[in-house]
């Protein structure tokens, strides 16, 4: 099994790295099996993004790091990025969704996280 | 930091090794001798005084044996041992292995010593003597193929598998090339990789080794029920623990894996190794690291020279002994805290720099240590370090191949 974490991020330094060829530049695609694209900077409530073709407006902020959906993923299905899967869809996230603790769940041990920094309410996804 | 080709300087211990720091530790032997001992150091903590030591009153063989293998670290030149007096921890055998090392080694015990004032001004003389012997001592040449190297990640966040950890992958690689042993650890956070790491150990039984170590800890941590992951984790982007396991992971770089090791086992020779952080045997004294810094105590007391720290919310720390390089992979991270930042991985995302680039800077950063440069963490004092209850099994024959 190749290693899904070299191959797709060799590309990136140094190179024009966007979100495949039909996403805004600002996503980046770290393996062609991936379902997620991962956001290059913070990208603001209410600016329109191209997913895979599709003109996105986003409902919420996209923070560096964060990830949105590539395409519609099933309830059910596979989250992947790096070419890996990182966990499996709650419910049915729409292409240019944001992909988080809200709708994915770990296939091992449940992620402790706090709801929201501010209001301090637990969780676990 | 200017390079001078890759010859370092270092001192040369009885063992063989080389230490490219000749720091004095100051060791407690339980939490009740910890306020003297940091006395003994403060007015020494910016000229290679470190203070160590293990807080629990009750014996611990993992704990005995860390304080052995840090003790007797290359980068440490003389140790003084602070002991209450009461503690069950085995201050015998731990002075016998510091003076059969060759270093010199004086025990305090504040009971007979007639309380802390007397203690601390016995302490400080051993140690000012002590400092100005190990300032005068001469340094060898150093290869870079001599050096161990550790690597952590902590306050992982969306960014630090895309920029710092594949980065810091692609310098171990640099060093295993070069015949250096390189170690990558925290088995909770491999959870997901287990199949693909499996398939890099040079033999088939030490990936069967090495895929059992992840199953263990998912074991373990399922018993916790909790994984590997704090919640600012999820609040920098990362999801599940498999997401956040795929971005530590890259910090091994793309080498065979040479072996697994546990805490205090040195590396034989130069290559790849896992660290197996998790206890063996059932789940007791809690999580198998409490924090960041008790993995780098680990990686420490294997022999690391040195230790690759990849952050993306931001970390501070360094540690006692051996210098802590801060990788930073998130650009916005690095913007607000340079200080304390060595690298900006961030600037791979941004695309401004190749990950090899990064890599290369990580690795010459890290021979430069031993032509005189230190870290930022060094420079700011940080000297973390922390050490809890743990039990393990000796490692077999099988997780050490060649």
């Amino acid at each position: 099994m190749p290693l899904p974490d070299h191959e797709p991020l060799q590309q990136l330094g140094g190179q024009p790295s966007d979100g495949g060829e039909r996403s805004d530049a600002r996503l980046l695609l770290l393996s062609e099996a991936d379902n997620v694209l991962v956001a290059r900077s913070r990208i603001r409530a209410g600016e329109a993004v191209a997913v895979e073709g599709t003109t996105v407006t986003l409902a919420a902020d996209l923070p560096l790091g964060h990830k949105l959906a590539r395409r519609p993923i099933r309830a059910g299905e596979k989250i992947v990025k790096y070419g890996a899967p990182i966990g499996t869809a709650t419910k049915a996230i729409a292409a240019g969704a944001p992909v988080h603790v809200h709708n994915v769940k770990s296939d091992y041990t449940p992620t402790y996280h706090l709801m929201d920094a501010a209001g301090g309410k637990e969780g676990r996804a | 930091m200017t390079m001078q080709g890759s010859t370092m300087q270092g001192w040369l211990r009885s063992d063989g090794r080389k230490g490219i720091r000749n720091t004095v530790v100051v060791a407690y032997l339980v939490e009740c001798a910890h306020h003297v001992a940091r006395e003994i150091a403060i007015p020494f903590r910016e000229h290679d005084v470190h203070v160590i030591g293990f807080p629990g009153c009750y014996p611990n063989a993992y704990a005995e044996r860390m304080m052995e293998r840090l003790c007797t670290h290359p980068n440490v030149g003389a140790v003084l041992l602070i002991s209450l007096g009461c503690e069950s921890f085995n201050k015998y055998a731990l002075e016998r292995v510091v003076r059969e090392s060759g270093r010199p080694v004086k025990t305090i015990v504040i009971q007979a010593t007639g309380g802390t004032r007397k203690s601390m001004d016995e302490g400080r003389a051993f140690v000012a003597e002590q400092r100005a012997l190990l300032d005068a001592a001469p340094t060898v040449p150093m290869d870079p193929s001599e050096l161990v190297i550790g690597t952590v990640c902590g306050g992982s966040d969306g960014t630090s598998g895309i920029s710092g950890n594949p980065a810091a992958g692609r310098a171990f690689d640099m060093f295993v090339a070069e015949g250096a042993a390189c170690i990558f650890e925290e088995t909770g956070e491999l959870i997901g990789c287990e199949h693909i790491m499996a398939a890099r150990a040079v033999t088939p039984e030490l990936g069967a080794i090495l895929e059992q170590s992840v199953a263990k800890a998912a074991r373990y941590y399922a018993t916790l029920g909790y994984g590997s992951f704090a919640a600012g984790n999820a609040e920098g982007g990362l999801t599940t623990i498999e997401e956040k396991s795929m971005g530590a992971y890259a910090k091994s770089g793309a080498s065979p894996i040479s072996g697994l090791i546990k805490p205090g086992d040195v590396p034989p020779h130069g290559g790849l190794y896992l660290l197996d952080v998790v206890p063996d045997g059932e789940v007791r004294f809690g999580f198998p690291n409490i924090n960041d810094n008790a993995e780098i105590a680990e990686l420490i007391a294997c022999g690391s020279h040195a230790v690759l720290f990849v952050t993306g919310r931001g970390s501070v720390v360094g540690s006692a002994i051996s210098p802590v390089v801060k990788i930073c992979a998130n650009p916005e991270t690095y913007r607000r805290m340079e200080d304390d930042m060595d690298v900006d991985a961030g600037r791979i995302i941004e695309g401004k720099a190749s990950l090899d680039a990064v890599g290369r800077e990580i690795h010459d950063l890290v021979v430069g240590l031993g032509q005189g440069g230190r870290t930022k963490s060094e420079e700011l004092a940080h000297q973390e370090f922390v050490l809890g209850y743990k039990s393990f099994e000796p490692i077999g024959p099988a997780c050490l191949p060649v």
